[in-house]
């Protein structure tokens, strides 16, 4: 300041300065809160992007488990897990789904025998708009403990050109090392109707009582697995698994019982990389019931999120910090990809849910 | 009752601050949402969508207070664009503040997800259509910034007002009572 003794309030020159601090100090703040100022800061954006293969994303699509058909059915309520939670969909009943069987992977054009993970989403709905969406997957448990390890997980497996990055990043977590076990050893079937679905992530029943109860959930197939061996899996048709449901479907509606597994105080919610012990009390709340599959590019599932945080009262989220991550994620994946229709155009007029 | 015609109406005011913050902390919820992976993701959305409706609520009923009771006349000696500026940054506002709750709230029923606004759950006010979704999405981020970068220049105005020109401007809208013999 020129003015080497401003008064109390100061001369022109010197409230315009304090004008243009007060404006620079609340937008500094601003992009503070955005993260432009913290490169660094982990952002749904971030961990979206690293999903994509090297040749960048398949627009229009899911970012993951972007190869996936649409099926519609019900969930026929027993009313078992009604006195656990009081979410309308637990008491006895008939209530209609829409869901999607899928792979896990960026690419929509995959072949199936490739898909280690299977996925299944699944949005039911009740009178009175309340839903429950869930994104499931065969796994017994997530390969990553928290969502930074999630996030280096993807970084490492997208240096395709430093084997020694998954190598350091398995030898510093062990739960991938546990994952890798799983991915080594399972069966690969050979239908999504054998498949196991499970919840991983860990969250919060409450009953009319107001008790609260930490809870896992998992589809569990009525249809006993029947394993392809390795060899066969690589000569299967690249939809081997589409024609399969799309052909047993067209027999019989398909079944899955959906089984709430409940913890014991002091089990872990807070990673889903931690299966809990197998003698865990289970309730069987009811079945899914899957009565028609239609292609995805015209299909009910396509434009539906299977956000896990979409949940009716009765039920919550729990300490478990993926259900947050994924909503979040999921998010960046679904606004980019419904800006993205004319690169996945549907084939028929009209081809909306 | 209260006659100084040379300042908004006590309940005028009194919208004007309480939305000032907001409005505010809507923006920063907003901004910081979007860009946040962790537990707090679903604590801000959760935040968001209840004020947004509060905010739309609020606007309209300040925008029928506004048609009753009007403003005060800025100052003669005030430039015609600057007063024409001022004019029509009221108007924006005014259809910010109405349009982005709607926005946000049409986005969400394009995207087929159940709006559930402080744990109630609202109707839908657009069809499903992953298109139309993009294009609210698309909107209601561009206009936050829009909104934004409209308040700084409300706060730099006002700020010019109090603490250069001092001509009564702000104290039409300070957040003080009207005195007797004070303009």
């Amino acid at each position: 300041m020129i003015d080497r003794q401003p008064s109390a309030r100061g001369g022109p020159a010197l409230r315009l300065v304090g004008i243009a601090a007060v404006v620079g100090v609340v937008a500094a703040a601003f992009a503070g809160t955005a993260g432009w100022l913290t490169p660094d800061r982990l952002t749904p954006a971030k961990v979206v992007d690293t999903l994509a293969s090297a040749s960048g994303p398949a627009l229009g699509h899911r970012r993951n488990h972007a190869k996936g058909v649409c099926f519609t059915g019900t969930f026929e309520s027993t009313g078992a897990a009604s006195a656990l939670s009081e979410a309308q969909m637990f008491a006895p009943g008939s209530y209609p789904v829409t869901g999607r069987f899928n792979l896990a992977g960026p690419d929509p054009s995959m072949a199936d025998g490739t898909g280690r993970v299977r996925g299944l989403g699944l949005s039911v709905r009740t009178p009175g708009r309340q839903e429950w969406r869930s994104a499931m997957i065969n796994a017994p448990f997530f390969p990553a403990a928290t969502v930074q390890d999630f996030y280096d997980l993807q970084v490492a497996s997208g240096k395709k050109d430093d084997p020694g990055a998954m190598k350091a990043y398995a030898a510093s977590h062990p739960a991938l090392r546990a994952f890798g076990g799983w991915a080594g050893s399972a069966p690969f079937t050979e239908s999504w109707t054998e498949d196991r679905f499970n919840s991983l992530d860990s969250f919060i029943f409450t009953n009319a009582q107001g008790q609260r109860q930490a809870v896992r959930w998992s589809l569990v197939p009525a249809t006993a697995p029947v394993g392809i061996a390795a060899p066969d899996l690589k000569t299967r048709d690249a939809d081997f698994l589409g024609q399969d449901i799309a052909a047993r479907v067209a027999k019989a509606p398909q079944k899955w019982t959906l089984v709430v597994t409940l913890a014991n105080p002091g089990d872990s919610t807070a990673d889903p990389s931690q299966a809990w012990p197998d003698d865990r009390r289970h309730v069987e709340a009811g079945t899914l019931v899957v009565s028609r599959v239609e292609p995805e590019v015209d299909g009910p599932c396509r434009d539906l999120n299977f956000d896990p945080t979409v949940l009716p009262s009765g039920i919550a989220t729990s300490d478990d910090p993926f259900p947050a991550a994924r909503s979040a994620a999921y998010a960046v994946s679904y606004d980019r990809r419904t800006a993205e229709t004319k690169d996945y155009p549907h084939t028929r007029a009209g081809g909306q849910p | 009752m209260n006659d100084d015609r040379s300042r908004f109406t006590p309940l005028q005011r009194v919208l004007h601050w309480v939305m000032a913050l907001g409005i505010l902390t809507m923006l920063f919820v907003g901004v910081g949402m979007v860009s946040t992976i962790g537990p707090a993701y679903l604590t801000l959305v959760s935040f968001h969508k209840p004020l947004g409706l509060a905010i739309l609520v609020l606007a309209l009923a300040r925008l029928a207070v506004r048609l009753r009771h009007g403003a005060p006349a800025l100052p003669a000696d005030l430039p015609e664009p600057i007063k024409l500026a001022a004019r029509l940054s009221h108007v924006a506002f005014y259809v910010l503040m109405i349009s982005m709750p709607l926005l946000g709230w049409a986005m969400l029923s394009a995207a087929g997800y159940p709006v559930v606004v402080g744990g109630f759950e609202l109707p839908p006010i657009a069809p499903p259509d992953a298109a139309l979704h993009s294009v609210l999405w698309n909107a209601h981020r561009a206009l936050a910034f829009g909104f934004f970068a409209l308040f700084l220049l409300h706060l730099a105005g006002a700020l010019f007002h109090a603490w250069v020109r001092r001509d009564g401007v702000f104290h039409a809208m300070a957040p003080t009572p009207s005195r007797p013999g004070r303009r």
